[in-house]
């Protein structure tokens, strides 16, 4: 294939093949599959090394439950007159990076985004994962999540009551659980024709029956590929209004309340935004790591990676946009507590946590509009850990700031987290790098047919072409 | 029990033929191919490849898709039911006046009803795919060829199925390598 661009510079400059380096099915196949196919005792010991971390820091997070459930919530530092704290920002946080993992399967699908095939299976793993570790925020804050199944319609002799559907806190349930299914439908749907190819290569008996079992015998046959494509289209279809439904549905949560500074109509497209930049910068993170450990450089080329960092330049800009309007109808309203609320959230005891926001959402991710800059492999990586801290620090300040100092001054207070929300902030980080790890390592990386299907295309046009100018 | 008499009924008798399978390299060759072997009179066709090849559904007459039709069943099924729900929740069983909200209403009651027929259409999705395709089975008689681990590497595969009414299996493969197949063999059921 590379010999027919070399033939070709008017098209390598126009639409140039997205992966250059791939020789062909096989190669890819290959490539793919020597990741999940290699020995598990002859894995890197620096794999090891570093699951072994993760998996600590996640003990830390069982231990930091234990605790808390045995304990009480009050080994939490909410406290009036922030009830809503630690806990809430690190759930809205997570629910946030879990969306650029749909917005990358769903909603670059339906654009015909050919690129996204390289990246959207690590993506929709990425979105499950953070979505568990956001659930374990409001499950745990419950005091006693063994009763959790109270949050749904179930019957239970227990309590004979029911939910109040007019609260946003059960729409918030009804959200985040069909969030998590419905990904998890998806990327298994995605995973099935990959899971017939590792069955067909594998060697052992226990890999030919895992993989058996979990490919369903799927064999490829046209009526299958047919049915699967509908399938396909169906779940990017409803994945599309889902993903935005969800963020805006968390977003109700604060905007349905009369407290200044969340009672705001710009909250549903701000906290949309804010989740896709996010979750970008999350996959371009680990992306960037797995691309280093596992040698994937002809797989997840510069050109993708310079996609995503569009992506990130755009959404970024949606986020300044959104704090800007926010300023104005502060000052335009005339509504003395919005005003004092935002001068309050810049200039009050929170202006470390509120300008590290604003430099991180918004001045940081302007370097993008420099092409070199957002070709550089260094550049980007800084620029996704310091996203994420951004966005981190935009759901603490929203909800910080707005609680400590609202309508009665007799009631300010200051929010101090307590080790056991650091600890457990921090154990869900080692939770979500160990899942990711153990996915990387056991399941096929990138999405091995789809990206078939660009190869064939990349032919198919470089072969007519090739017609044409002769 | 006549174990011969159970395979013959699961199909699955020794002397029973399931077809002959072409191999190609490349998709448009297999869609091409498809083609001509239509225009031959053949019915009973299917293809085996890595991945989705666009042309070959109507090359081999493949019928379009019905799974639309049965997810938007369950999508509607999933709304009423939320709609229901709500309602019997807030007008029948558990009548509580909070804020002086009316009991059911359309307007808030959009979040949950619009998620509950996500989750319909994604299950109903997820599940009729794989019923529609006969998933998940164990065993399929294509599986006997020779290369039929490559049809989800790098081989794109043309099945005429012994059910065809032409079907003759030194004809039929004759057929199969003068449309250009590189590696022809006749599979048993």
């Amino acid at each position: 294939m590379s010999v027919v661009v070399e033939q070709n510079p008017a098209l390598m400059e126009v639409n140039p093949p997205l992966l250059p380096g791939v020789q062909g099915y096989h190669d890819l196949t290959e490539k793919v599959s020597a990741i999940v196919e290699g020995d598990v005792l002859k894995t890197p010991r620096k794999y090891w090394i570093t699951l072994g971390v993760t998996a600590s820091v996640t003990g830390l997070l069982a231990a930091m439950l234990t605790f808390l459930v045995s304990t009480g919530i009050g080994v939490w530092g909410n406290n009036r007159p922030i009830g809503w704290a630690w806990d809430i920002t690190n759930f809205v946080f997570w629910i946030g990076i879990g969306h650029a993992g749909t917005l990358i399967s769903a909603i670059l699908f339906l654009f015909r985004q050919k690129w996204r095939t390289s990246i959207n299976r690590s993506a929709e793993a990425m979105t499950l994962f953070a979505v568990m570790c956001a659930g374990i925020f409001p499950l745990f804050h419950t005091g006693r999540p063994w009763r959790a199944y109270w949050l749904f319609p179930v019957p239970n002799t227990d309590l004979t009551l029911w939910q109040n559907f007019r609260s946003p806190l059960i729409w918030d349930v009804f959200a985040v659980s069909t969030y998590f299914t419905v990904s998890l439908l998806f990327w298994f749907t995605g995973l099935v024709p990959d899971l017939a190819t590792l069955r067909d290569r594998a060697r052992t008996k226990v890999k030919q029956w895992t993989f058996g079992l979990l490919s369903l015998g799927w064999r490829g046959s046209a009526r299958h590929w047919r049915n699967y494509e509908a399938a396909y289209l169906i779940l990017a279809g409803i994945s599309t209004p889902l993903v935005l439904s969800v963020h805006s549905i968390v977003s109700f949560d604060f905007a349905t309340s009369i407290i200044p500074g969340w009672h705001t109509t710009i909250f549903p497209p701000y906290f949309v935004a804010g989740a896709i930049f996010s979750g970008f910068a999350c996959v371009m993170t680990l992306l960037l790591i797995a691309r280093w450990t596992l040698n994937l450089q002809q797989l997840i080329t510069i050109k993708h990676l310079e996609n995503m960092n569009k992506i990130i330049l755009v959404t970024g800009s949606f986020v300044g946009y959104a704090y800007a309007c926010e300023f104005f109808v502060a000052w335009y309203s005339g509504n003395i507590y919005e005003r004092f609320t935002f001068l309050n959230r810049a200039f009050g005891p929170y202006w470390w946590a509120a300008w590290s926001m604003y430099s991180c959402n918004v001045f940081i991710p302007q370097l993008y509009w420099f092409k070199s800059l957002r070709r550089n492999l260094w550049v980007m990586f800084a620029i996704s850990i310091t996203t994420n801290i951004g966005m981190w620090f935009e759901r603490f300040v929203i909800i910080a700031t707005s609680l400590t100092r609202d309508y009665l001054p007799t009631s300010w207070g200051y929010f101090h987290p307590t080790w056991v929300d650091m600890c457990t902030f921090a154990g869900t980080i080692g939770l979500f790098l160990t899942l990711f790890l153990l996915f990387a390592r056991f399941l096929p990386m990138i999405a091995i047919s789809e990206v078939k299907g660009v190869l064939a295309t990349q032919k198919h046009l470089f072969k007519n072409q090739e017609v044409v100018t002769k | 029990m006549n174990v011969d008499l159970i395979k013959d009924k699961l199909g699955l008798g020794d002397d029973k033929i399931y077809g002959v399978i072409g191999e190609f390299s490349e998709p448009d060759d297999l869609v091409e191919a498809g083609r001509k072997i239509r225009q031959m009179g053949y019915t009973k066709l299917d293809a085996m490849s890595p991945f989705p090849v666009h042309g070959i559904d109507d090359a081999i007459g493949v019928p379009p898709s019905k799974l639309g039709w049965i997810v938007i069943f369950f999508s509607a099924l999933g709304g009423l039911t939320a709609l229901l729900l709500i309602w019997y929740v807030g007008v029948i069983s558990y009548p509580l006046v909070i804020g002086g909200k009316p009991l059911f209403d359309f307007s808030y009651s959009i979040p949950v009803t619009f998620e509950l027929t996500v989750l319909c259409t994604a299950f109903a999705t997820f599940l009729g795919m794989f019923a529609i395709n006969g998933l998940p089975r164990l065993y399929h008689p294509s599986m006997r060829y020779r290369s039929a681990h490559r049809a989800s590497d790098d081989r794109f595969l043309l099945v005429i199925e012994a059910v065809d009414p032409q079907f003759d299996p030194q004809m039929t493969a004759e057929h199969l390598r003068s449309v250009g197949a590189a590696e022809v063999e006749v599979v048993e059921g």
